[in-house]
């Protein structure tokens, strides 16, 4: 068997991933057709590349059928609980960097801190009959955060895309969701809380403390590490 | 036998027990829709129950408590005054621990009566007490009622005391409030400039979402208030604080917190009360001179209790959950009584904590 690199299929991320290991001396590609997801891995005896979607990384790790993955923080730890007993960081990427964040109506000019939040999230929800909405996909992150943060009377709506409209709709009152420069969170009349960071988040390869390691695996994890370097 | 049907057996045994003393079996269903739950504990019950849904029912949970469906089943139909018991499994989802149970049998007694509230206290506490005899458990008791009694007292707006009231049961939350209403902590900068502009405050920022401009501008209302207000005084501040560091055996502890009455008249009611309750579990054969009682106790772990508070704990075995736990919980009945409103006091059981104990004593 092979040591079993999982990296997402498609797009940027993809893109980026091969170009960082590309520069350590190892070369990832795509065989095959465009649409067909196959792939080789050069300058690692004994390895081979899984294309898979980001979200399933975190999966597959935590199940060991993939020995390494790039993934993003975000997605580790919101699917992963037990992620530091499954999983070691190996190394950050530096790119893919993206914030959890929290963000209400720019027009709330009375909310800049999680404090305002949890008082008005109080009058919310006797003056409507229902607690404050925030839509996001990231429930377990969120709800640790805000529990943490003594937050209450507030209700997760799952979204799992275009999360910033929900406000506009009337779906939700807030948003947590992952920003990386904050311009569909104006474009949509919203502003951060100063104190909503959730989350920092990049790019990473993570190994999985779960999987099985046979010698020559074992032999192809040490020759990637030394390419790697520190 | 297994380990199991042990453990049924006791559970059986227990809820006997409480037939004899008086109660009616219930047995509520498995599945408890997912909305009341929600509404009471707020989202964070989702870290510790199960929930499925299906599309006929929505949202439903495994039950995390029988509490819940006991009340609710009570205030529908109940007859006065009642007592209730079941033994039954609750499920508690575990995201961190996996040594703990996510499935375990709870036997349960419950006592709605309107008529003599520290005697119905002091019935739950004497019976649990007496199913546990001869297991080495320290008990811990505690009010949570004289904490809400000296916030409702408090000289200061009704505005920071509901503030207040709401983060009882969290008691970070409740200490920064504090220590904001108190001048200990200057308005944060955001606070401040807000309240130094004048007029109308949602000038060009587009109007989105439910929360209309009109709910916007009554909160700038309340913080340009409440920044007139002068901070709590520190001679009640001091006595609170006082107060929630209580932590002694009842005839002492008693004692302290007349001291702190003092500066706190407002909580002579509930003290009243507590007296009340020591004299009913003395007259039922409990050791008061040595019962602990903590004024904090059941603030992080016990929400919706709203008045006496106990737990049993085995000292050596610092690793497990309470063996008994309970308390009163008045408000809860207001909250899904739907304007009714009962007293009511309960508490469960792990008869399988017990049965590990006696095999560790043997």
């Amino acid at each position: 068997m092979s040591l079993k690199l999982g990296v997402p299929s498609k797009g940027r991320l993809m893109e980026k991933t091969f170009d960082w290991f590309a520069k350590r001396g190892v070369t990832l590609s795509r065989t095959g057709s465009d649409r067909e997801y196959a792939g080789a891995i050069e300058g690692v005896e004994g390895m081979e590349l899984v294309l898979l979607s980001a979200g399933e990384v975190p999966r597959e790790l935590a199940a060991g059928r993939i020995h390494l993955g790039v993934t993003g923080t975000d997605l580790i730890q919101e699917k992963l609980p037990l992620w530091e007993q499954q999983l070691e960081e190996l190394r950050p990427l530096g790119f893919g960097h993206a914030d959890l964040i929290l963000a209400v109506p720019q027009c709330w000019v009375d909310v800049d801190l999680l404090d305002d939040l949890d008082a008005v999230a109080a009058s919310f929800r006797q003056g409507h009959g229902h607690r404050l909405r925030i839509a996001t996909k990231y429930h377990r992150l969120v709800r640790e955060f805000l529990t943490n943060a003594g937050v209450a009377d507030y209700q997760l709506v799952d979204s799992q895309g275009a999360t910033e409209g929900t406000v506009k709709n009337e779906t939700a009152e807030i948003v947590a969701d992952i920003t990386s420069t904050g311009e569909t969170l104006r474009a949509n009349h919203l502003k951060l809380l100063s104190d909503g960071l959730v989350l920092r988040s990049q790019a990473t390869l993570w190994r999985s403390r779960v999987a099985k390691y046979s010698d020559a695996e074992k032999a192809a994890l040490k020759q990637l590490l030394d390419l790697l370097g520190s | 036998m297994s380990d199991r049907s042990m453990t049924l057996a006791r559970a059986t045994r227990i809820r006997m027990n409480f037939e004899a003393a008086g109660a009616q079996v219930v047995d509520p269903p498995y599945l408890q829709p997912a909305g009341t739950l929600l509404d009471l504990y707020g989202e964070d019950i989702r870290a510790r129950a199960y929930v499925t849904s299906d599309a006929v029912r929505g949202e439903q949970m495994l039950r995390p408590d029988f509490t819940v469906p006991v009340v609710e089943m009570h205030m529908r139909h109940g007859a006065e005054p009642a007592r209730y018991t079941y033994a039954g499994e609750v499920f508690r989802r575990q995201e961190q621990d996996p040594e703990r149970a996510s499935e375990y049998l709870q036997v349960g007694y419950e006592v709605f009566d309107r008529s003599d509230s520290a005697g119905a206290d002091a019935e739950v506490f004497a019976l649990f007490a007496l199913q546990l005899r001869g297991l080495p458990l320290r008990a811990a008791t505690g009010d949570i009622g004289i904490l809400m009694a000296a916030v409702q007292g408090l000289e200061t707006t009704e505005v920071r005391k509901a503030a207040l009231m709401r983060h009882i049961w969290r008691p970070r939350r409740f200490r920064a409030l504090l220590d904001r209403f108190a001048g200990r902590t200057p308005p944060p900068e955001s606070r401040r400039k807000l309240l130094e502009t004048e007029g109308t405050l949602t000038g060009s920022a587009v109007e989105v979402g439910k929360r209309r401009a009109h709910e916007i501008q009554a909160r700038v209302d309340l913080l340009r208030e409440d920044a007139k207000a002068p901070p709590i005084a520190e001679h009640e501040l001091l006595a609170l604080e006082a107060l929630m560091m209580v932590r002694e055996t009842l005839p002492f502890a008693t004692e302290q917190l007349r001291d702190i009455a003092v500066d706190l008249p407002q909580i002579n009611p509930a003290l009243d009360r507590l007296d009340a309750r020591a004299a009913a579990l003395k007259a039922r054969g409990i050791d008061i001179d040595n019962l602990d009682f903590e004024a904090s106790y059941g603030r992080t772990s016990m929400e919706y209790y709203d008045g006496f508070v106990f737990g049993f704990y085995a000292e050596a075995r610092p690793d497990l959950p309470p063996i008994a736990s309970g308390g009163r919980y008045d408000a809860l009945t207001r909250q899904l009584g739907q304007g009714a409103e009962i007293p009511a006091v309960g508490g469960v059981l792990r008869p399988d904590l017990m049965l590990e104990l006696e095999e560790g004593q043997s």
